[in-house]
């Protein structure tokens, strides 16, 4: 399956995963950005050297939209993946369900990385189950070696079954490095040859019973795949009729402890590389061979569900956490009630350290400091990104999922309407959600008449993921240039009248915008006004290296009230000066000066450094 | 050879960077090696924390009371990743006043350097003094000089010596 070895590298578990499809030779690889599964198209894009074959790359402007390209490129013979976090497969979900039905060409790949904890996601949704609803066979690997060994795995038998194949790592298989062993990519380039065929590209209903029974077939086939029949471990005999059962990296977990506690080759351990469609004849041997088992995965009990075993316990049945990430002390927990064995000491509870932090000299600071000072009773809903972290300052209400704060906006309008006068309505959102699904929201404000102010955060990034470009900057995902489609025009189109934008390091001006845009969405002939907030992310280093830094201090002034590192929490701002009272940490400070507003007798000051 | 390591601070402390060197120093002896990180939200100056297992291991995560080596960027921390820590393992902690662990101030010495955030290579070397990790200083330099950037290897190379040469 993999031909020799060239080099051994230390890799994340997502570089890994690019490893894997430069070298499967896959020639269209798209995705959005989304903790954790980020890194996997930038790796694909720092690798596209060794790339064999010619190769596209986008950051597309959501997952739906990734997913249909890398489709299309399926259905023209070649090797595409898409790539998204997941929450991102709801928003691709129309299209995913429906390529279950009519399968596809060229092997075709979608890495859903999973969030389980969650450490940086709304939600800890389970993709296998989200497979198990769709269709779709799923790889759940334990190590970023075995997730990048996978990848080339699944493209065989996507095209063998012509079917999309979903590989699913976790957080921490994503966000884990191993030494990982990397291979000549595949030479051979495919032409693009699209075979027209109506009854199954574009199946009317008349057509999808059949499509749907074949899907059926091929789920049956695909389950009993010797190569991905659940990998066993054999214990020496002296726990007779009980076996473990774990898949991702819990597997890891299991080995590990196993391994600690002297069990290593003592009970029969099973590794489930495929969880969805479960083998059916590995159901039957747990069924027959077995009294009691322990099923260990993240994050919902699917293989559980599939083995209906009345001997089984696991996260339906309470003996394991249903919530949170599965530790190692949580795996050590679950297997010492199972074993009968002393638990490990009551662990030390569980403690989160400092919460994050909007950077230093971070504009939307500025801009959320601004709309509380000019509308304090005002309803603040937002969005996914960084500028989540204006709940920090009081400024953010809601936090829902990509693109809900513009309808949620809308709504409230709506709600309040009814009782009289809406409050101050205004909703924030980063340049890049405005793009991925805001647009359609700003249009049904629009033409269902809210009076609602939406400030767009135009930093110029996607600064949550690290950086990738935006739609109105004008580049590809490979550093070249391409059409800019800029904020302003769409806005206009979108059918909004009051359109500005403003720097929000200029507070005074940026407040009197806000209070224009109040007035506008107050008058009856008003309605949706819009302000753009534009300023580039401060971890650009080419935006730090042209704005003026000054000098900021506390000087004598200070009493100590707390409200500067309260109101306007900068981390750079801090109580550990003498006397108990305010000082900048000049460590972190990056000399913005946007936080001399925020101090009530003036102290904060700024001078031209020397 | 199994060794299991923790390395805390706070996001913008170069944590990944540190985690990477230790790591790299393992993959260029040879030795099977995991880590796991922190990324996401919680880089934006939240607690973070990376944990790197040398040897023959098959998942990256640190049970409570497990790990031979801590590194602490943030001493405020302690709380938090002390837990995870074997009774008899070396701390080692960047903090200017006393208290538990091997200390130094290494964020003062960065600062010398240009950077405070050099304050997670001085911690290493004060770590590799203590022959704390699986790997010597050559071993380390090696790893700085493969994975960082050009123009800032020698500031990264002086600042692990400050770590390694300083006084005990």
């Amino acid at each position: 399956m993999t031909s020799e070895t060239i080099d051994t590298q230390l890799l994340m578990g997502n570089e890994a995963i690019a490893a894997g499809l430069i070298e499967a030779g896959c020639q269209l690889a798209t995705a959005y950005p989304g903790t954790p599964s980020t890194e996997i198209l930038q790796a694909v894009i720092d690798q596209r050297a060794r790339a064999g074959v010619p190769l596209h790359i986008e950051w597309s402007v959501n997952e739906k939209i990734a997913f249909e390209v890398a489709l299309a490129g399926s259905y023209s013979g070649k090797r595409s993946a898409t790539v998204m976090k997941q929450v991102g497969l709801n928003v691709a979900a129309d299209p995913f369900m429906r390529t279950a039905y009519l399968g596809v060409k060229g092997g075709m790949l979608t890495i859903v990385a999973d969030d389980p904890g969650p450490h940086s996601s709304q939600n800890e949704q389970d993709t296998r189950l989200f497979c198990l609803q769709g269709r779709v066979p799923v790889l759940d690997p334990a190590s970023p070696a075995e997730a990048k060994e996978l990848v080339p795995l699944a493209f065989e038998l996507a095209e063998k079954y012509e079917l999309n194949l979903v590989l699913r790592p976790t957080t921490r298989i994503c966000h884990s490095r191993q030494n990982v062993a990397l291979q000549a990519p595949a030479a051979a380039a495919r032409t693009a040859d699209f075979q027209k065929d109506p009854t199954r590209w574009a199946a009317t209903p008349a057509f999808l019973p059949a499509l749907h029974r074949k899907l059926n077939d091929k789920l049956a086939e695909i389950a009993a795949e010797p190569v991905l029949q659940p990998r066993l471990r054999a214990g020496d005999g002296s726990r007779p009729r009980i076996a473990l059962v774990a898949g991702g990296i819990v597997f890891g977990h299991l080995v590990d402890l196993l391994a600690d506690l002297g069990l290593e080759g003592k009970i029969d351990l099973y590794q489930v590389v495929m969880p969805y469609p479960l083998s059916p004849p590995f159901v039957d041997r747990l069924q027959r061979d077995y009294d009691r088992l322990l099923i260990l995965e993240e994050t919902y009990p699917v293989i559980e569900l599939q083995l209906a075993h009345p001997g089984a316990v696991g996260k339906q049945s309470g003996a394991v956490p249903r919530e949170g990430e599965l530790t190692p002390d949580r795996v050590h927990e679950a297997l010492a009630d199972f074993l009968g064995l002393e638990g490990p000491s009551a662990a030390a509870a569980e403690r989160r350290g400092q919460r994050p932090s909007l950077c230093p000299g971070c504009p939307h600071r500025a801009a959320f400091f601004s709309i509380k000072r000019c509308f304090p009773r005002g309803i603040f809903p937002s969005d996914i990104g960084c500028y989540t972290l204006g709940m920090n300052l009081g400024a953010v209400n809601t936090v829902h999922c990509m693109g809900a704060c513009i309808s949620q906006g809308a709504g409230f309008y709506q709600a309040y309407r009814q009782d009289g006068e809406p409050p101050t309505i205004v909703v924030t959102i980063g340049d890049s959600t405005f793009f991925h699904s805001g647009i359609p929201a700003l249009i049904n404000a629009v033409i269902q008449r809210a009076h609602i102010i939406v400030v767009i955060l135009d930093n110029a990034t996607t600064a949550m993921t690290g950086g990738q470009p935006v739609p109105h900057l004008g580049i590809a995902a490979d550093g070249s240039a391409t059409r800019a489609v800029p904020i302003e025009p769409l806005v206009a189109a979108c059918g909004v009248d009051f359109i500005e934008v403003c720097d929000p390091y200029d507070g005074e001006r940026f407040e009197d915008l806000l209070h224009q845009a109040d007035q506008h969405t107050r008058a009856v002939a008003g309605g949706v006004a819009v302000l753009i907030s534009r300023h580039g992310c401060i971890m650009d280093p080419a935006v730090r290296s042209q704005q003026q830094r000054w000098r900021v201090s506390i000087d004598h002034r200070c009493v100590g009230c707390r409200k500067c590192v309260e109101a306007f929490e900068c981390p750079a701002l801090v109580m550990t000066g003498e006397g108990g009272l305010a000082k900048v940490d000049q460590d972190r400070c990056i000399g913005c000066g946007t936080c001399l507003p925020v101090c009530p007798v003036g102290a904060i000051v700024k001078e031209e450094r020397a | 050879m199994k060794q299991q390591i923790i390395v805390s601070g706070i996001g913008g402390q170069g944590v990944l960077f540190l985690t990477r060197v230790i790591a790299q120093a393992a993959v260029a002896q040879g030795l099977p090696v995991l880590t796991a990180e922190t990324h996401g939200m919680a880089q934006r100056g939240g607690t973070v924390l990376s944990t790197i297992k040398v040897g023959d291991f098959a998942s990256p995560l640190i049970r409570t009371g497990q790990a031979d080596v801590g590194l602490l960027l943030w001493e405020a921390n302690l709380p938090v990743h002390q837990p995870l820590l074997k009774p008899a393992a070396l701390l080692l902690v960047n903090a200017g006043r006393p208290g538990k662990g091997e200390r130094i101030d290494a964020t003062r010495l960065a600062r010398q350097f240009g950077n405070a955030v050099l304050a997670n290579l001085v911690l290493l070397g004060l770590a590799v003094r203590h022959e704390a990790l699986f790997c010597s200083a050559a071993d380390c330099e090696a790893a700085i000089r493969t994975l960082a950037p050009p123009r800032f290897v020698d500031r990264n190379l002086e600042a692990f010596r400050a770590g390694l040469l300083s006084a005990p």
